[in-house]
């Protein structure tokens, strides 16, 4: 019998899509291309979200929204009608987008076209949070109903974030949500992260919302 | 949740090296994985022995080492560990302030393996 003996690998056991995704980053530069990975639980408000971000930015940015859906194309189809170009990328089961899923859906658009692309990834706040997009920032929505204990439930989505959109905020009155303390649990995260209050039924606080994307965007086109 | 395709890269890294140094059979692959990785011990060892069926990895034993959250304060840098499912009353033990960057607890990492 040989004699065992020890290899070093010292290697990150996610480093192929860590590559992938820093390969994207680089391209999506070259493109003049920004990219926003949001992400959420399921029924938090992405769709709604991009819905009212698309109505806000239009005007100002070329937008495509590259939906990820275990096995449906309804979001697609909701953004698809607003006029803007919608990929759907079904996951096929999978519970998140991974720098190589992202990089094929986004050869459905002519990027040379677009200023603004919106990865609407798959409803879930653990795994998409393990996996590098390619994305030039990471967004996610929590909302009201889903409770101020989320950050200690999921510290690493929190800690991943560039910025936290806390939705449906028509229904703190009827919750016992607490602002102060969501807002503590997430910067004891993630000191850096922006935190936006809105409602996507009401329009309140979409405005601060589309204020901080346009000016990322506006900084990233500038280079 | 994502235990099969983290449990493919593993799988897809040994067999890259294992193939470098002409390995016959892997015993042991050694990870340190931190913390605040939600993977499950158990399920990435039976993908892992799905996976690696009919390789030199067959039968591998997956040795997974935890390695812990570890904060620095912001305002006095002072270094400490915590308790993942304790996260709610955090300050630092040191000055009492509660802005902190995270220092390790994320890593996802294979140290090395044994084989013949």
């Amino acid at each position: 019998m040989e004699e065992i003996k020890l290899i070093e690998i010292k290697e990150e056991i996610l480093s192929d899509n860590k590559n992938l995704a820093d390969e994207l980053r680089i391209r999506l530069r070259q493109e003049k291309t920004f990219l926003l990975n949001l992400m959420s639980s399921p029924g938090s408000g992405k769709t709604s979200l991009i819905l009212r971000t698309i109505a806000a930015l239009r005007v100002r940015f070329r937008i495509g929204v590259l939906e990820a859906d275990i096995d449906s194309i309804v979001d697609s189809e909701k953004v698809a009608s607003t006029g803007i170009q919608a990929v759907q990328l079904r996951t096929g089961g999978f519970c998140h987008l991974d720098a190589p899923m992202v990089t094929r859906g986004l050869e459905a658009f002519d990027l040379t076209m677009l200023d603004l692309v919106i990865i609407e990834n798959v409803g879930n706040l653990v795994c998409p949070a393990e996996f590098d997009t390619g994305a030039v920032r990471n967004a996610m929505i929590l909302s009201v109903p889903e409770g101020d204990d989320k950050p200690l439930k999921y510290p690493l989505m929190f800690s991943i974030c560039d910025v936290l959109i806390v939705n449906k905020i028509d229904y703190l009155g009827m919750s016992d949500f607490n602002m102060q303390a969501l807002k503590e649990r997430v910067t004891r995260l993630n000191p850096d992260i922006t935190i936006i209050e809105v409602s996507c039924r009401t329009g309140a606080g979409i405005e601060t919302w589309a204020k901080w994307l346009a000016d990322e965007v506006a900084g990233f086109l500038r280079g | 949740m994502h235990e099969l395709p983290v449990t493919q890269s593993i799988l897809d890294v040994v067999l890259r090296h294992a193939s470098a140094n002409n390995v016959t059979k892997i015993h042991t692959i050694n990870l340190a994985v931190g913390e605040m990785s939600d993977l499950e011990d158990e399920w990435i060892q039976r993908y892992f022995d799905y996976l690696s069926k009919d390789t030199v990895a067959q039968g591998a034993r997956l040795k997974i080492e935890r390695i812990p959250v570890v904060l620095r304060c912001e305002a006095c840098a002072e270094s400490f560990q915590v308790d993942i499912k304790q996260m709610e009353d955090i300050v630092c033990p040191s000055c009492g302030e509660k802005k902190f960057a995270l220092i390790s607890g994320r890593e996802y990492y294979i140290r090395n393996m044994e084989a013949e």
